[in-house]
């Protein structure tokens, strides 16, 4: 099941592990990515904190634990190559992943059709982004 | 984590559609719209811009044109010299240098190109300052000096090493131009202002235009297919892999000519025993830096590992503990040497020492190595 959080990181829930990447409306966002932080596995973060740092050229940008959880596996490709988050942000683009501590928070999270409404609606408006 | 900024409030160059045509992102810049890449990204328009050519609107710049009242072109030179440490009156009818606008501190109101056009000098200044330094110079001028604004000119800078041969497939005549040259050419049947300079270590050269035609003459040049359209974000990396200074980032009005390691800018001819020593704003101090050297000064920055280190990280002695020894003032990631990069000031001792020294990253202190400037070697056409 794959679900989305306001900021922009998709989960990718199978059993009771999650793989956790931004999404593709976050990679054109940030642009090209030069240098990704990841979690060690074992670490501990409750959904909403800080768990990785992205940085495009110009700004770092954190990535939030989406749900509360341990760090189970990073993606050390990323690491090596992070044009790859660019390039395949949902696939080979992976960032890392988690044990499920905690079930409710998955179903809380949006769904496919909500995040493209997000950012549907974010797209339309006038303005531009501040960088 | 980004706002968002009504655009109506933003001012648009005269090549805005042409951004928007080609698919560019488009960010707040110095109260513009502009283009922070296009969309090929970042990374692929810099390298292009070392591989051969790109294109940049730069017209959120400032541009002026002073003239002596009397009709003496060295009074005006002369008037120039009283707000800048520069030899103005040694700058020979086209050409063009850096110039620095100082204030009573010694410290940098703005940096820019002043150029000789025989009758008239013109002068570039920095979007964020063009305002500021219409007014400075009115007031500090206008009794020897005319000072009028060119709105209704666009400027293009075209960087890279193939771009004399894009350029010369429309005016022929920059082929004999070497590096600060300034001529009148006419392009297009129109009346252009072109300088072999520019603001990414290349050869390149930036054409002042009417603002009437700058969209037909952009076009013109992309029809070239090696001419890619460069947006603000690969300016920057690329003025940063050059050494060059971002007011506001590395220079401000608390930073002087010497500790932002430009005395290069400072001719002979205006430094303590030159016939025109001193005479502009903060001379004092300045020329006494020049003799004695600073606290601190400007230096490269490559910071270990692959995190970059941006404007306002602490620079220390020490891995733990200790006191800053300075700060970045621009840093990101340089395309060209595939590494993260910075510029900064830090402490004369540190200099001398010639040792890593660390930032504060995210809570724990990376080594950062101090470097020679620029981190890739500039390729005027000299």
């Amino acid at each position: 099941m794959l679900k989305f959080t306001q900021d922009h990181e998709w989960i990718l829930v199978e059993d009771d592990s999650a793989t956790i990447g931004i999404t593709q409306h976050a990679q054109e966002q940030l642009g090209d990515l030069v240098f990704v932080e990841l979690p060690k596995p074992g670490a501990l973060f409750a959904a909403g904190a800080p768990a990785a740092v992205v940085e495009s050229v110009k700004a770092a940008s954190d990535v939030y634990a989406p749900i509360t959880g341990e760090i189970v596996e990073v993606n050390q490709g990323i690491v090596d190559d992070p044009s790859l988050v660019n390039s395949d942000p949902m696939g080979k683009g992976w960032l890392f992943k988690m044990k499920i501590a905690e079930r409710s928070q998955i179903d809380a999270l949006l769904d496919e059709q909500a995040y493209q409404l997000l950012i549907g609606g974010a797209a339309s408006a006038q303005g531009t982004r501040i960088n | 984590m980004s706002a968002v900024v009504a655009a109506a409030q933003l001012k648009r160059t005269p090549l805005h559609r042409l951004h928007l045509d080609l698919g560019a992102r488009m960010v707040p810049f110095a109260g513009y719209e502009m283009p922070v890449q296009y969309r090929n990204g970042i990374l692929k328009e810099h390298l292009h811009v070392r591989a051969g050519v790109g294109l940049f609107d730069v017209s959120h710049m400032g541009q002026f044109e002073v003239r002596a009242r009397s009709g003496d072109g060295d009074a005006a030179a002369r008037a120039l010299e009283t707000v800048v440490p520069m030899d103005i009156l040694g700058l020979a009818s086209g050409r063009q240098r850096y110039a620095l606008l100082t204030n009573e501190d010694g410290g940098v109101r703005d940096d820019l190109m002043i150029a000789n056009l025989g009758d008239r000098f013109l002068i570039v200044a920095n979007a964020g300052c063009k305002d500021a330094d219409e007014a400075y110079l009115r007031h500090a001028l206008s009794r020897e000096c005319a000072i009028e604004r060119l709105d209704d000119r666009a400027l293009l800078a075209i960087q890279g090493p193939a771009a004399e041969t894009a350029l010369a497939r429309i005016a022929p005549d920059v082929k004999s131009m070497r590096f600060m040259d300034i001529r009148v050419i006419e392009l297009m049947n129109l009346n252009c202002t072109i300088s072999r300079s520019g603001y990414t270590g290349e050869d390149g050269f930036e054409i002042s235009v009417p603002a009437s035609h700058a969209e037909v003459v952009a076009r013109e040049l992309l029809e070239d297919s090696s001419v890619a359209m460069v947006g603000l974000g690969a300016r920057d990396s690329l003025r940063l892999e050059a050494g060059l200074c971002l007011y506001g980032m590395d220079i401000d009005v608390a930073t002087t000519p010497v500790e932002a390691a430009l005395e290069w800018s400072i001719q002979g001819v205006r430094r303590e025993g030159g016939q025109r020593a001193g005479g502009f704003p903060g001379a004092r101090k300045i020329l006494h830096q020049l003799a004695d050297g600073t606290a601190r000064k400007r230096i490269g920055l490559r910071p270990e590992g692959r995190a970059p280190i941006r404007h306002g990280t602490q620079l220390f002695r020490d891995r733990e503990a200790g006191d800053a020894v300075g700060v970045v003032t621009s840093g990101g990631f340089g395309p060209s040497v595939n590494a993260p990069i910075a510029t900064g000031y830090v402490t004369h001792v540190v200099i001398a020492a010639d040792v890593p020294i660390y930032a504060n990253l995210r809570g724990s202190r990376v080594p950062v190595q101090p470097s020679k400037l620029p981190f890739v070697p500039t390729r005027y056409k000299r």
